[in-house]
């Protein structure tokens, strides 16, 4: 025999005690949960029941990403290999000349002092300096014999160049026969000359241990040397390089023109900075410093040029594979509308809807990050073997990759996400079937 | 005393509009532990309405409805999460499987939302289907299941979680003669196993199955006749 219930509205007048609306009753409710280990598990079948679908709601977030390392990594391995390539010999040379300046008198030709080599080779960094200044001589010609030939045609127009003796350094000079000048010859301004061998050769001066002399107009000068060849200036091949003292004393050398300094790999900036106070301390502007574009400049120049263009590229594709994981989730929220009903009625909340779709996108995003990154490296590879170059790649790019897809992929399942948990349950168990 | 499974006071539900729709007025009811319920009515008069109120889906517009003892009004949306999710199944008109998961693993999700022990979720969701007479089809897609079949998994899953209250929503609406007699038969055999039914049906047959039968006209809820066992 069962015990009989009293009337409802008998029990609304006078409530029972079993109708607990204390706190305590909080006890007695059960709490929903959504382990983490399940939410992994729905999110990765969802994602693979429809393969396809999710190959192609990743495509554009995969060539954004693939994109961006691609750029990345390629500039990076050109602008390696630029350096790589950067020419040594131009890389520690610098030039130092006159600053072009207005006002600029005559007496005070040159800035430049003429114990500029003296100066420059007390630098740290400086390998070699020496001067190099046209010599005005006056419409002489030169010759090497004594007589003058009214006929002219063993009489040449020489450029003759003035030149401390450290010039034959710092040009990487070669000596074919004979020496180069030196000090003890600019201080005594001896009559010396060295000739470069297109000089020599017009000249007929082939040898010089029977003590040639060569004329340039009334000067007669004694050939102790004859050049091979220069790794830079070479215009001097075809001079006759005399000694400053001797210019000044018969050509009235009045300033220097240009310095030539080889320095040591890496200090051309440096160098280039120290020179002009170094010859000018009063004003240093008054020097120019020629240095080589550094090897700096030169990989971030070709980084930043190839990047931004390509970096504009590879965001673009990255925003619109944005979109088109957002459209999708978007679309599989209203094509999952029963479903969602379903997981309310079994008990999900609102969060626990928009966690896994959230996940859904992000895990999306993710997968299109490693994929993307795979590819972009591939193509970094494939490149770089194809020029023989060395791949270079940043090594926190495989790794940041991913996380950015995956960020994509968050960003994009906002919107659906929210769309997702905002739907009624009795609105969504209404639609669809299955 | 145990208190009764589901007590409705003066409960109403109505939706705003011009005019707006009184789908309930002021039901009253009484469900108590191991009742067989059958609502029935003409289309349109708020039985759909009442099982989501009862199923804590949709929140009343004025009443009290306690659950289990528990005063529905004084929980969050999380707390009816989780009232759900113990204490609730649910058997749609539909359905609602998932076609891209076997009758198990439909049977399993369940269970998800229930923070259920992972480990022999599988054996709990087969001991399911048995009861409902899948054994056989633990692994089927739910594409490859008769209708009558889909129903029975979806009915599996509803009693995986030994709920206090099963709600079905014209659960033989979708299927014919036979298959219906078989999902009845299923619900005398719970409801003989102690388990609490609500029923909506138009189905006279289905009704008569039930030992209660609760009707809505116009959203007023009246007990046609009471027969205690
Ligand atoms: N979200 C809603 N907004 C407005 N009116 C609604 C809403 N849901 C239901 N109604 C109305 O409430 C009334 C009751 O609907 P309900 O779905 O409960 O009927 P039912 O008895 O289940 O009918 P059927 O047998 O056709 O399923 C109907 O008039 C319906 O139009
Ligand atoms: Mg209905």
């Amino acid at each position: 025999m069962r015990w009989t219930w009293p009337e409802p509205s008998e029990l609304l007048r006078n409530p029972p005690p079993w109708l607990d609306r204390s706190t305590r009753r909080r006890n007695a409710v059960p709490a929903p949960g959504f382990r983490p280990a399940d939410l992994v598990g729905e999110v990765t079948t969802a994602l693979t029941a429809r393969p396809a679908r999710t190959m192609l709601t990743a495509l554009g977030t995969i060539l954004g990403v693939a994109a961006l390392v691609a750029t990345l990594g390629l500039a990076k391995t050109a602008g390696n290999q630029i350096v790589r390539q950067f020419d040594e010999l131009e890389a520690t040379r610098v030039v130092l000349s006159n600053a072009e300046r207005q006002g600029r008198n005559e007496t005070q030709l040159s800035a430049i002092p003429f114990d500029a080599e003296d100066r420059l080779t007390r630098l740290n960094g400086v390998e070699a300096a020496g001067t190099k200044t046209p010599v005005d001589v006056g419409g002489g010609l030169a010759r090497s014999v004594p007589l003058i030939d009214p006929q002219g045609q063993n009489e040449f127009q020489i450029p003759v160049i003035a030149a401390s003796p450290g010039l034959f350094d710092a040009v990487r000079a070669t000596v074919r026969t004979g020496r180069f000048f030196d000090t003890g010859h600019d201080e005594r301004s001896d009559a010396v000359a060295v000739l470069g061998p297109g000089a020599a050769n017009r000249l007929g001066v082939e040898r010089i241990d029977n003590l040639p002399a060569i004329f340039v107009g009334e000067e007669a000068f004694a050939v102790v040397g004859i050049l091979d060849d220069v790794a830079r200036e070479t215009d001097l091949l075809n001079s006759i390089i005399i000694p400053n003292g001797l210019a000044r004393d018969r050509f009235q050398l009045a300033g220097i023109d240009e310095v030539h300094v080889d320095v040591a790999v890496g200090a051309a900036d440096l160098i280039g900075a120290q020179a002009p106070i170094a010859l000018s301390p009063n004003e240093p502007g008054f020097v120019r410093a020629r240095v080589p574009p550094s090897p700096r400049a030169v990989r971030s120049t070709v980084e930043s040029e190839v990047n931004a263009l390509f970096l504009v590229l590879g965001g673009l594709s990255l925003l619109v594979g944005a979109i088109g994981i957002a459209n999708v989730t978007l679309v599989s929220v209203l094509e999952r509308t029963g479903e969602i009903g379903l997981r309310r009625a079994l008990g999900a909340t609102r969060g626990h809807i928009a966690g896994q779709f959230l996940t859904e996108s992000a895990a999306l995003g993710l997968f299109a990050g490693v994929l993307g990154a795979s590819l972009g490296i591939l193509s970094v590879v494939g490149v770089s073997a194809a020029r023989q170059w060395t791949p270079v790649l940043e090594p926190w790019l495989p790794f940041a990759a991913p996380v950015l897809g995956a960020i994509i992929g968050l960003v994009a399942g906002v919107y659906p996400a929210w769309k997702a948990s905002s739907i009624e349950p009795i609105t969504a168990l209404r639609v669809g079937a299955g | 005393m145990t208190a009764p499974v589901v007590e409705l006071v003066g409960l109403s539900r109505s939706f705003p509009g011009t005019p707006p729709v009184h789908a309930l007025r002021d039901a009253d009811l009484l469900v108590q532990q191991g009742d067989y319920l059958a609502i029935v009515g003409p289309s349109g008069s708020g039985k759909s309405t009442l099982l989501h109120l009862l199923g804590l889906l949709d929140r009343p517009t004025s009443g009290v409805y306690a659950l289990d003892g528990v005063d529905t009004a004084s929980l969050d949306d999380r707390e009816r999460a989780g009232m759900r999710a113990h204490r609730i199944g649910f058997v749609f008109q539909s359905f609602h499987l998932l076609a891209s998961r076997t009758t198990a693993e439909n049977v399993m999700l369940s269970e998800v939302y229930r923070k259920g022990p992972r480990k022999q979720r599988r054996a709990r969701a087969v001991e399911a289907l048995e009861r409902v007479g899948l054994g056989h089809r633990i692994d089927a897609m739910p594409t490859t299941l008769s209708g009558g079949e889909r129903q029975r998994v979806a009915v599996a899953r509803a009693l995986v979680g030994r709920p206090s209250l099963l709600l079905a929503d014209e659960p033989t609406g979708n299927l014919d003669t036979a298959t219906s007699e078989q999902i009845l038969e299923l619900f005398r055999e719970l409801h003989d196993d102690g388990l609490t039914l609500a029923v909506i049906t138009h189905d006279l047959e289905v009704a008569d199955v039930a030992e209660r039968r609760v009707q809505i006209r116009d959203g007023v809820l009246s007990e046609l006749e009471r027969s205690w066992r």
